[in-house]
């Protein structure tokens, strides 16, 4: 007990606290603090409007799961999230196999295929939104002129969803593609080289042997692109605002609309945390994933 | 042979990526009227800057984009301080407890911020920091991604310099000051690109947080322009390129910490 008091009086460990206190701060009041106290709410009927709440057990949680709304919620956001992953890491892949190597305009290529990673989603779903105007818009003036009658893509229900996701693969593209570069990268080109002299082509290399020896980035890029799926909103919001007839309502954007337009903090509180659940497996899922392979 | 299918498919998608690019460009220089006619050109028949000048005019946009500014740089300049400190004393400083400190902290990055956003909503409006800047900019003054990334860097630098400081004299805040900074310019840097862009971008926080107008930042102030039933698209497209630039030029100087940034947590395991 002495000797412990002493190490914590010496000056590095109050050098260190020091340093660490803001961080500390910030990380207790708006992360530590806010992720034990939406669990407390979520057992209460509470209102954002008013300071009475009464304590109501699961009842939040039974309301939920029963909810119609809810479960197109999940329905959708599950929808969502296997359109873009498997498209998305696809291309991705693709992309990057296609760059890997000696090529001319390398890096304007990278370039290009990045800049919609760094553009501020509201904006680009502006964009998206007047692409896909159904009259005036490019894609129907485009799909015009080899004769497609395009549908009014954001407010046919059966469209809407699919408009979401395009916009979100074209928007991520970039950030997997980067990944895959730096996985690629570290494939020895001996391998490559041997396969060559067997006579493979090079489809046959890229799904033999360039996608076996990704396993550890691909395993990762699906799992951060599920985990951001389920988190989908900025493009919800700007674009279809969950309509039409629900069919683009997600989970994340449900919860809003609960805490911030009818304010059920308690009620939205417990959507808070069944997303924190969903996410919390996914990521030690990856986790485990990663020690495997490292 | 094959290099030539090769340019073809990257030239392909290059277009079909850049395409909203330019169409958003292209939109912004247009007249309304000109937006809403059957057979759609490409390029504006005379180019106008009257979009720009009505999302500057008509809407409170210049407030909006200042409000950007000023949130994203007091947010880029003391989480690199916060980042800084956390990070040095995470990889030079001996303290009981400090793997498992560190591990709890960096697990924080699990918590996706949806979850915890009703509490943090609810404190800052017990302060009465709604529709201010504190507001704005408090829950992103510190955060686990910037510690890690630069422990990590100081962890990649050799410990004998900062040794030979604290020989001749030094103390450790001279350390970090005068020896460690100057050598992680390029770490300093990515973070700062990072943390700038994701505050210039970030959506939901500042849309609930503010209610007044002259307080909202340039995303929220975007996503309300789009309620009219005869949409003025050559303004909004003006306004997206506004909101968009800043970060594009930005990227397009420096490409390579841009990418290194947005990866770190990809390639690092």
């Amino acid at each position: 007990m002495h000797s412990r008091w002493k190490r914590l009086g010496n000056e590095q460990t109050k050098t260190a606290l020091l340093a660490l206190l803001p961080s500390f701060i910030i990380f207790v009041a708006f992360t530590l603090y806010p992720i034990v106290y939406s669990l407390y709410l979520s057992f209460f009927n509470a209102s954002l409007l008013s300071p009475n709440r009464t304590f109501v057990g699961l009842t939040n949680y039974s309301n939920l799961l029963q909810n119609p709304t809810f479960q197109k919620a999940v329905k959708n956001t599950i929808y969502y999230t296997l359109g873009v992953v498997p498209f998305g890491i696809a291309l991705s892949l693709l992309v990057a196999v296609l760059l890997n190597g000696r090529l001319r305009l390398r890096s304007f290529f990278r370039a290009a295929f990045f800049a919609p990673v760094i553009t501020s989603m509201v904006a680009v779903s502006i964009v998206w939104t007047w692409m896909l105007e159904p009259n005036y818009g490019l894609i129907n003036n485009l799909l015009g002129l080899i004769g497609i009658a395009g549908p009014g893509w954001l407010t046919d229900p059966a469209w809407a969803m699919p408009s979401v996701i395009l916009l979100s693969i074209w928007k991520n593209l970039g950030f997997n593609m980067v990944i895959f570069l730096a996985g690629l990268q570290n494939i020895p080109t001996e391998i490559y080289e041997s396969a060559s002299l067997d006579g493979v082509t090079p489809f046959q290399k890229t799904l033999y042997v360039t996608v076996p020896l990704m396993r550890g980035p691909i395993a990762f890029a699906v799992i951060v692109s599920m985990i951001k799926s389920m988190q989908v909103f900025g493009q919800i919001y700007v674009m279809t605002g969950g309509g039409p007839a629900n069919s683009t309502m997600v989970i994340v954007y449900y919860l809003y609309q609960q805490a911030f337009e009818f304010y059920r903090s308690g009620y939205a509180s417990a959507i808070a945390w069944v997303l924190f659940v969903a996410i919390l497996l996914l990521t030690l899922i990856q986790n485990r994933l990663m020690r495997t392979e490292a | 042979m094959k290099k030539l299918i090769i340019y073809a498919v990257l030239f392909a998608i290059a277009i079909l990526m850049l395409m909203p690019f330019a169409w958003m460009v292209l939109s912004s220089f247009k007249e309304v009227d000109e937006v809403f006619t059957y057979d759609m050109t490409w390029l504006p028949s005379t180019l106008t800057f009257s979009g720009y000048y009505r999302a500057l005019t008509e809407q409170p946009f210049l407030r909006y984009g200042l409000n950007s500014v000023w949130v994203s740089t007091i947010i880029t300049i003391l989480q690199l301080i916060t980042s800084v400190l956390a990070g040095y004393a995470f990889s030079r400083l001996k303290f009981p407890g400090r793997g498992v400190i560190f591990m709890v902290y960096l697990s924080a990055m699990m918590i996706p911020s949806q979850a915890t956003i009703i509490p943090s909503y609810i404190l800052i409006r017990k302060a009465g920091l709604i529709d201010s800047y504190a507001g704005l900019t408090l829950p992103f003054l510190a955060g686990p991604f910037g510690a890690f990334m630069m422990r990590q860097f100081f962890l990649s630098m050799p410990e004998s310099l900062e040794e030979a400081g604290i020989i001749d004299g030094c103390s450790r805040f001279q350390v970090l000051t005068k020896i460690v900074l100057p050598l992680s310019k390029p770490a300093l840097a990515s973070l700062g690109l990072f943390t700038f862009m994701g505050a210039w971008n970030d959506f939901m926080w500042p849309l609930i947080i503010i209610n007044k107008d002259s307080m909202r930042t340039l995303q929220v102030g975007l996503s309300l322009m789009r309620s009219d039933i005869y949409p003025d698209w050559p303004m909004m497209m003006a306004a997206s390129v506004m909101a968009t630039l800043p970060i594009m030029i930005a990227f397009l100087a420096a490409q390579k910490q841009f990418i290194e940034s947005l990866t770190f947590t990809g390639v690092k395991y």
